[in-house]
């Protein structure tokens, strides 16, 4: 194999989606903004700009020109490096998210809409985005003040406990569809999406989702009446734009993931015969999750720590064996 | 506990169509420097010196402003009328009227106290200032009509039957 379709087409369509993802954290931040506030029935943003569409633009400029304050009392190194070890698993998770079984030729080099198709996507997934728990635990420790630690403590912990029975829901539809690559999951939805076969482990991925990218009605990491801003507190200006953006980006992912687990990725109406069509299917899809995740949070006050944690292992995790079970029985029957 | 699941999900389900409901409202917000404020009748905002209709003040120079006030922001020193310089119906006059906007709370007590009704706390609540003297505003600018653009006016009728389902204060005029 020559260079250009080893290195050259996945730099150009890494960076494509770098940006492209960059732009929707952007644009999210305004979307969630201008929903909320309508939840609220407020306007929300609506000075810079038309609708207040510059106002991405606006905070950018403002975070980028606030002066880079470093504590003295922080361990420099990992505090500094906190932000990007957030930042940068929430975007290798998209390596192998498939956003069309489009592809198209040019100069003999076959482009698909995906960075690559590994064979265990789902491992891969499942191990990137915990690496995202690190940064916060660098963060929250490196900045040497209580209320960052135990806000770190907290998120790590909730983090971890959530994965569990968010690997046991997918791991219920890992047994129907067969395969732990992203694209077969999402070939194998052709004729009907997993949601259908799967609800429960569909809601029990979507809760655990929510608990992992620390949405709320899980935003524990931030209760600002007990723990001034959780791991975020000694960050300011584009370090904390940083974590924000992570978490944004998270957040996209979640819901990415949810529609290439769950609903059928690119397939819906007509895909078939136009797939081009896919690509609109996928991001719509992916919008009407984002839609959802933003309601909720307009709509359920916080829980407390002790019934997060145990709404996890003593209700989420059962529940989700007892599924994965009944799914695997299921299959070694019919299947 | 499976009774607990049912509740809890359908509470949730409760929780979210309300907020569903109220994303499809019009916003209350009055964007305020663009559009006008609507304050009630009672609203206690700067104070204004009020004339009788053919022009004399009714400002008689008593100080009873002043004695009520709770934090002495006034400051009344009468001067007396003359045949040829005659500026209210009585003896006396406010010949200096001070009253200084930093200290004032707005309480009204002036007003109340006032026996000619010259001084009355109208609708203006912009009342920001870039140099601390311009706080304390003078019989001059006291008497002069102040009706600035940002304030209006509204009906004394509460806003409660007009809180409908579709919301929105501005309705209420």
């Amino acid at each position: 194999m020559d260079w250009i379709a080893w290195v050259l087409i996945p730099l150009v369509k890494a960076l494509v989606l770098l940006v492209l993802l960059l732009t929707a954290f952007a644009y999210l931040s305004y979307v969630e903004r201008k929903l909320v506030a309508r939840f609220h029935v407020r306007y929300g943003p609506n000075r810079a700009g038309p609708f207040g569409l510059l106002q991405p633009l606006a905070d950018a400029l403002k975070m980028l020109f606030k002066e880079e304050i470093i504590p003295r009392h922080v361990d420099k190194l990992s505090y500094l490096a906190a932000p990007a070890m957030v930042v940068v698993p929430a975007l290798l998770v998209w390596a192998v998210i498939p956003i069309s079984n489009l592809s198209f030729r040019v100069f003999g080099y076959e482009i698909t809409f995906y960075l690559t198709d590994l064979n265990v996507g789902l491992l891969y997934v499942l191990a990137v985005a915990e690496l995202g728990t690190y940064g916060i635990v660098v963060g929250g420790w490196s900045s040497n003040n209580k209320y960052a630690l135990l806000g770190a403590l907290r998120t790590s912990s909730q983090m971890l406990s959530y994965t569990l029975p968010m690997g046991v829901a997918l791991l219920s539809m890992v047994t129907i569809a067969g395969s732990f690559s992203l694209l077969d999951i999402v070939n194998a939805q052709r004729g009907l999406w997993f949601v259908v076969l799967q609800p429960l482990g569909f809601l029990i991925y979507f809760i655990a989702g929510l608990a992992e990218t620390n949405r709320s009605p899980f935003d524990l990491p931030e209760t600002e009446n007990e723990l001034v801003a959780g791991f975020t507190t000694e960050y300011g200006g584009m370090k904390f734009a940083l974590f924000y953006m992570g978490e944004y980006i998270n957040m996209i992912t979640i819901s990415a993931l949810a529609t290439t687990f769950f609903l059928g990725g690119w397939w819906g109406p007509f895909a078939a015969q136009l797939p081009i069509l896919g690509i609109f299917y996928f991001v719509l899809k992916v919008a009407v999750m984002i839609f959802v995740i933003i309601w909720v949070r307009a709509s359920l006050p916080r829980v407390r720590y002790d019934q997060l944690m145990r709404f996890c292992w003593k209700f989420l995790l059962p529940l989700a064996l007892v599924n994965l079970m009944v799914t695997a029985t299921a299959v070694a029957i019919w299947g | 506990m499976v009774r607990e699941v049912v509740q809890g999900a359908v509470e949730i389900a409760r929780a979210m169509w309300v907020t569903l409901l109220h994303l499809f409202r019009r916003p209350v917000t009055n964007q305020y420097p663009d559009e006008p404020v609507a304050v009630y009748p009672r609203f206690r905002g700067r104070h204004v010196l009020k004339r009788y209709d053919n022009g004399l003040e009714r400002c008689i120079g008593c100080s009873l402003c002043a004695a009520a006030c709770p934090t002495d922001c006034i400051l009344v020193i009468a001067g007396e009328n003359t045949p040829e310089e005659r500026y209210s119906p009585g003896e006396r006059y406010g010949k200096v009227y001070e009253i200084n906007l930093l200290r004032c709370i707005f309480c009204g007590y002036c007003a109340e106290a006032c026996p000619t009704e010259a001084i009355v706390l109208e609708y203006d609540f912009a009342l920001g200032v870039y140099n601390r003297w311009d706080a304390i505003i003078t019989r001059e600018q006291l008497l002069e009509p102040h009706q600035p653009p940002h304030v209006v006016l509204r009906s004394d009728v509460t806003l409660e039957p007009d809180w409908g389902l579709w919301g929105g204060t501005k309705r209420a005029k």
